[in-house]
């Protein structure tokens, strides 16, 4: 075996294989580097037309047909969905706590709206089907001929597309040739806008392959091509060169892979590739929804370590979840609220000496042998890593825990999630004689939010606060927030167990 | 609520208390728990 190189005592030698690390200048360079939040952006797409291939809608309009018009009525239109108070809340357009002077329901306000807002955009429809041809390697989309033309216009004027991106849309085809395709492949999804037209169709990549179904397929398409805006727009707004990025973490829940290999993975390469980082790979981290957070830790300590200067870690949307509580939702005649597809992407780089800083030092972590109680996961997420520094739960300026909009989950019975963790974790505060039980309430306004994201799984913890803490600590009105994520891992029927991270933010001084 | 030698089914939420949780209380009051089952509403 080859020597590489001599430090110390230790001998490190090349391993007996082909595959060698290239010896540079970043690997050599063992001083640590404090990682900073160096920017976040989120991405929206208001799809009202594919709400039906959520999951829960596709099985309930398989066993009831007549339920379509019921819920083609309760769709939004793009003017509602952009107005939509958490919705801007989601994309920066206003400060969580801003909903709190609003009364709910929400859905029912409809004042200012815009496509384009301070963390992001909200996408119409039209363009996100675009955006799902652009994204298809494999031929698997085909749109309308006509469509095709109208959206290749609007698209164009995108500052974040491409006209490389437009090669690729492609010229359709006649909406005679769709309706063939989907017949000769047999079981293609029909691509439909809100008001039923059908614009495309999604077909199988293989005649067995339960894995790359159209279903399958369309959940993954849309989790890279919403990935990849968030990432082109984090790209844009930080005015960092595609190529500058070292290595992509993605931590969408989408399986992506092939009857072998379920979850073979890596979506985090293609999403690169379509951001043009030439010289970037990458991995997917999962976790169910604390996901993001695992992958945010991994991201800053390679930063931290020195492997790689700067790593985006990105986070798709769930396609699979679009009105997954349709049901509730028509019982209370109120819109379908779930038909936004969600996605974010972050950059954590070396210490710039003006972003936030990420503290390694006291990562939360919910062990295997830490007990299943919501006080045994709120010990481990927030009074452990509180601990270490001496800090206070007052401390905290803002806990981002699971940030699910209550409008959408309370009509079915499944409560305010994001009130419930605030409680919890002011009832820990109590516990630790902080505050007194009756100062529970003020502590969950104070140091609490209400919940905004769309119920977006991975995307919904924690997270959707990231760019909001940003701002405010850059700006010198908030010292630190913490952010803490739980994830289901019950339900892959592999453990009992679910998860839990956490991680503290704090001005860089 | 006398839990000895009955048998439970523990419904828990992971946001709220888990099946597991539910299930180490009522084995530590004596009953015998046939179902634990843990639901995520997110």
């Amino acid at each position: 075996m080859a020597t590489l190189f001599k430090a110390g005592p230790d001998t490190f030698e090349l391993p007996k294989t082909h595959c060698y690390t290239r010896f540079t200048n970043m690997q050599t360079d063992t001083a640590l580097k404090a990682p900073v939040i160096r920017g976040v952006r989120y991405f929206l797409a208001h799809t009202p037309g594919l709400v039906q291939h959520g999951s829960k809608p596709s099985r309930d309009l398989l066993a009831d047909p007549g339920l379509a018009a019921d819920l083609t009525s309760h769709l939004r239109s793009f003017t509602d969905a952009s107005a939509y108070l958490p919705n801007r809340a989601f994309l920066g357009g206003i400060y969580p706590d801003d909903l709190l002077k609003t009364a709910r329901p929400w859905h029912g306000q409809n004042g200012e709206s815009s496509r384009w807002n301070p963390h992001g955009e909200l996408m119409p429809e039209e363009e996100f089907y675009g955006l799902l041809k652009i994204a298809d390697a494999f031929d698997l989309v085909w749109l309308d001929e006509d469509f095709t033309n109208d959206v290749a216009a609007t698209l164009a004027g995108h500052p974040l597309v491409s006209e490389d991106d437009l090669e690729r849309l492609g010229q359709g085809h006649p909406h005679s040739e769709i309706e063939e395709r989907m017949a000769e492949t047999g079981g293609g999804l029909p691509l439909q806008l809100r008001c039923g037209r059908t614009i495309g169709c999604i077909v199988r990549a293989h005649d067995e392959d339960a894995t790359l179904t159209p279903d399958v397929l369309l959940e993954n398409l849309a989790c890279k091509a919403s990935a990849a805006m968030a990432l082109r727009s984090l790209l844009s707004e930080t005015s960092t060169a595609p190529e500058d990025i070292p290595y992509v973490i993605n931590c969408g829940e989408e399986a992506v892979g092939e009857r072998y290999q379920r979850g073979g993975g890596n979506l985090a390469k293609g999403i690169a590739e379509m951001c043009g980082c030439t010289e970037a790979t990458g991995s997917d981290v999962k976790a169910f929804c604390c996901g993001p957070v695992h992958a945010m830790v991994m991201a800053a300590a390679l930063v931290n370590s020195g492997v790689y200067q700067q790593v985006a870690v990105v986070a798709g949307c769930s396609l699979a979840k679009l009105g997954m509580k349709f049901r509730s939702h028509l019982d209370n005649d109120q819109p379908v609220l779930e038909d936004v597809l969600a996605a974010t992407a972050i950059l954590i780089g070396e210490d710039d000496g003006v972003s936030p800083r990420l503290r390694l030092d006291s990562i939360g972590k919910h062990t295997v042998g830490a007990g299943s109680s919501q006080q045994a996961i709120i010990k481990c997420l927030v009074s452990e890593p509180l601990d270490r520094l001496g800090l206070r739960f007052q401390d905290v300026d803002k806990y981002a825990t699971e940030l699910h909009n209550p409008e959408v989950t309370e009509p079915g019975g499944s409560g305010d999630v994001p009130l419930l963790n605030y409680r919890m974790i002011a009832a820990m505060a109590t516990m630790a004689k902080e505050i007194e039980q009756a100062d529970i309430p003020q502590f969950v306004q104070e140091h609490g939010m209400p919940g905004f994201s769309p119920t977006q799984g991975h995307i919904a913890s924690a997270i959707p606060f990231l760019g909001h803490a940003v701002d405010r600590i850059k700006a010198g009105e908030m010292e630190r927030a913490m952010f803490l994520a739980k994830g289901s891992l019950f339900l892959g029927r592999m453990t009992q167990l679910s998860d839990g991270m956490s991680f503290i933010i704090e001005k860089n001084h | 609520m006398d839990l000895k030698n009955k048998k439970i089914i523990a419904l828990g939420e992971r946001d709220g208390v888990q099946g597991s949780a539910i299930a180490l209380c009522v084995q530590s009051a004596g009953a015998e728990v046939v179902l634990d089952v843990t639901h995520c509403f997110v």
